[in-house]
This record gives structure tokens, sequence and C-alpha cells, in this order.
């Protein structure tokens, strides 16, 4: 990409407040799951702005609010932002090869996929100060919406927190949803997904819903894997989004 | 409950783990192809064992859940946003509750 850090970093910016204001809204659902899980606002704040991750961020609230051990959260978290290894792979040949590890270990704080998606794009190598720009906005809309969703949470009346909870799962859909339509094994997994899901927790009424996420999502995939291996250029960077 | 800050502090080292060790140590591609292909479909996998069933234990009334599920799976099919999809499971809840 062509242009000094500092514009590269403005340029980031800008794109950076469509992701915000979306970061946003979907934290604020988020902030309402830590809050059920019993974290405070500064804790779910907390949380927000040093894990970076919807799913895997949702998936740690429910480990905490089991009380599940420290181990399960480890692998919970592996397992939900799993993808972010491959992102952070295809990101890792768009930088320069002289970027310094300084700015790499930056870069990697805030992989998502967002902020994956605008990087990825950019026309050529990627500068560091562009994610870094995107970054100075994305993030305060993820951490403050999460604390906004805690504080919230506790003032809304039930029928509204009842609703506002499905927003993240809704979220969840308009990730897998598309891909599904254009690819027909991930719509059967989807489906399969769901089914095994559903099916194990009603058979298992005892087992975890963290522990449920980590068998299903290892045993499900694993068996894909090696059933459809796919084409090279299809993973790169796994999923991608708009 | 556990420590929340010890929770946290594993939460925000594993992922910061999995984000830069590609971008500083390894550097280097995957090439195993069933690696590729088992992280590939990771994300698709976890995030559907993760809605349902819990978008049906989410809400007050197990059915506006339901409803929710299915309007969000529509909306998406028709390539709506992220946004749109979301706000709107969220009213389908809203009004179904209202209904039910």
């Amino acid at each position: 990409m062509q242009g000094t850090n500092r514009s590269c970093f403005l340029r980031g910016m800008r794109d950076g407040i469509p992701i915000n204001l979306g970061y946003f809204a979907v934290a604020f659902t988020l902030g309402i799951a830590a809050r059920q899980a019993g974290l405070t606002a500064f804790q779910a704040g907390l949380a927000s702005a040093l894990t970076n991750a919807s799913a895997g961020e949702y998936a740690a609230f429910t480990v905490i609010a089991e009380n599940g051990t420290y181990l399960t959260m480890a692998i919970m978290i592996l397992v939900a932002n799993a993808r972010y290894l491959l992102m952070s792979c295809a990101l890792t040949q768009k930088l320069p090869s002289d970027t310094p590890l300084w700015q790499r270990m930056i870069v990697g704080f805030d992989v998502t996929d967002e902020i994956f998606g605008v990087s990825i794009a950019v026309e050529g190598k990627l500068n560091s100060f562009y994610t870094f720009g995107v970054i100075t906005v994305a993030l305060p809309g993820w951490c403050l919406g999460t604390v906004f969703g805690v504080i919230m949470g506790n003032l809304l009346p039930a029928n509204l927190v009842s609703a506002l909870s499905v927003g993240l799962y809704g979220m969840f859909l308009a990730i897998i949803i598309p891909p599904a339509r254009k690819n027909r094994i991930v719509a059967l997994l989807v489906a399969v997904s769901m089914a095994l899901s559903f099916l194990t927790s009603r058979l298992f009424a005892g087992i975890s819903s963290g522990t449920k996420v980590i068998i299903l999502t290892v045993a499900i995939s694993a068996v894909a894997a090696w059933l459809w291996p796919v084409k090279e250029e299809d993973t790169d960077g796994g999923e991608k989004k708009e | 409950m556990r420590n929340p800050y010890i929770y946290i502090a594993i939460m925000a080292g594993v992922s910061y783990l999995i984000r830069t060790l590609p971008l500083t140590l390894i550097r280097k591609e995957i090439k195993s192809p069933f690696i590729r292909s088992f992280l590939y479909y990771v994300p698709y996998v976890t995030l559907a064992v993760m809605t349902f069933p819990a978008i049906t234990e989410a809400t007050n009334n197990p059915i506006a859940g339901v409803l929710a599920l299915i309007v969000g799976i529509i909306l998406s099919w028709c390539g709506r946003s992220l946004f749109t999809v979301a706000v709107l499971s969220c009213l389908t809840v809203f009004i179904a509750e209202l209904i039910l």
C-alpha cells in the first residue's frame, strides 16, 4: 500500500469507524452475557479490551457462568479462536518481511474477523500503521459496548434483556449462513452441528456447555477435514466476511 | 465462582498466543491439508454448536428463541448484513414475547 506511515494510520482510522459502530452493538449484547455470568462492568470491559473476540468471549463467559476449570477455559478459547491462527498465517504473508517484531506483536493483538478483513484487503503489502489506525478506532467501541451492556443490562426491563440476548446469536448466524449457502459441505456441517448440539444437551444433561462445544467442534471438524479436505485457495484466512 | 481475573488472564493470554505466534515465530504457511481444512471448518462448527439450542435458552420463552433462530437464518440466507440480522432477531423475540 502507498503512503507514509502517517497517511496509512489515518486511512486505517477512517476504515475503523464502521467497525467501531458494529462492534459497539455486538459487544453490548456480549455485555449482557457477561453480566449473566456474574462479571462486573470493569471485569467485562477488561476481558473485552484484552481478548477482542465475540465468539471466544461468549464461550468464555459460559465457562465462567458454569464455574468451569481454568483448563476448560484455556481449551475453550483455543477452539473458539482457532480461526485466528489461520488468519494470522495469511496476514504474515501480507506484511513486508522486514516488518519489525514490535509491529507484528501489535498487529497480532487485534486479529478479528473484521480487522483481518480490511487489513488483508489493502492493495499490495500491508503497512502495519494502517492496522494500528483501525485498531485505535475499533477497539474502544468493542470495549465500551461491553461495559454498557453490563451496566444497561442491570437497568433494562426483563423482556428487553431477553430480546437483546439473542443479538449475539443473530450475529453468529450472519457469519455462518452466507458461506453455507455457497458451500454445500459447510451447510451440511452447520445442520449436523446444530442437531448434535441439541441431542448432546438432551442425552447428557449433566455435560457443561463448555465441554460440549469443545468436544463437538473438534470431532465434527476433524471428521469433515478428513472426508472433505478443502483446496488451498479456499482456506486462506479462513472465513471472510463482507 | 473462581477468580475472575485468572479467567480473564487465560482468555487474554491464549487468544494472544494464537494470534501472534504465526506473525512472529512461525511466519510460515501451514502446509498440511488436514490442518488447513480442520481450521477452515472449525469456526462454522463451533458457532453452530454454540447457537443451537442455546438461543432457545437465552430467551424467557423458548418459542421466541426458536422464532429468532428461523428469522436469523432466513435473513442471513438472503444476504442481510450482520447488524440487520442481529437487530431483527432481537425484535422478533421482543414481539413474540409480547404476544405469547
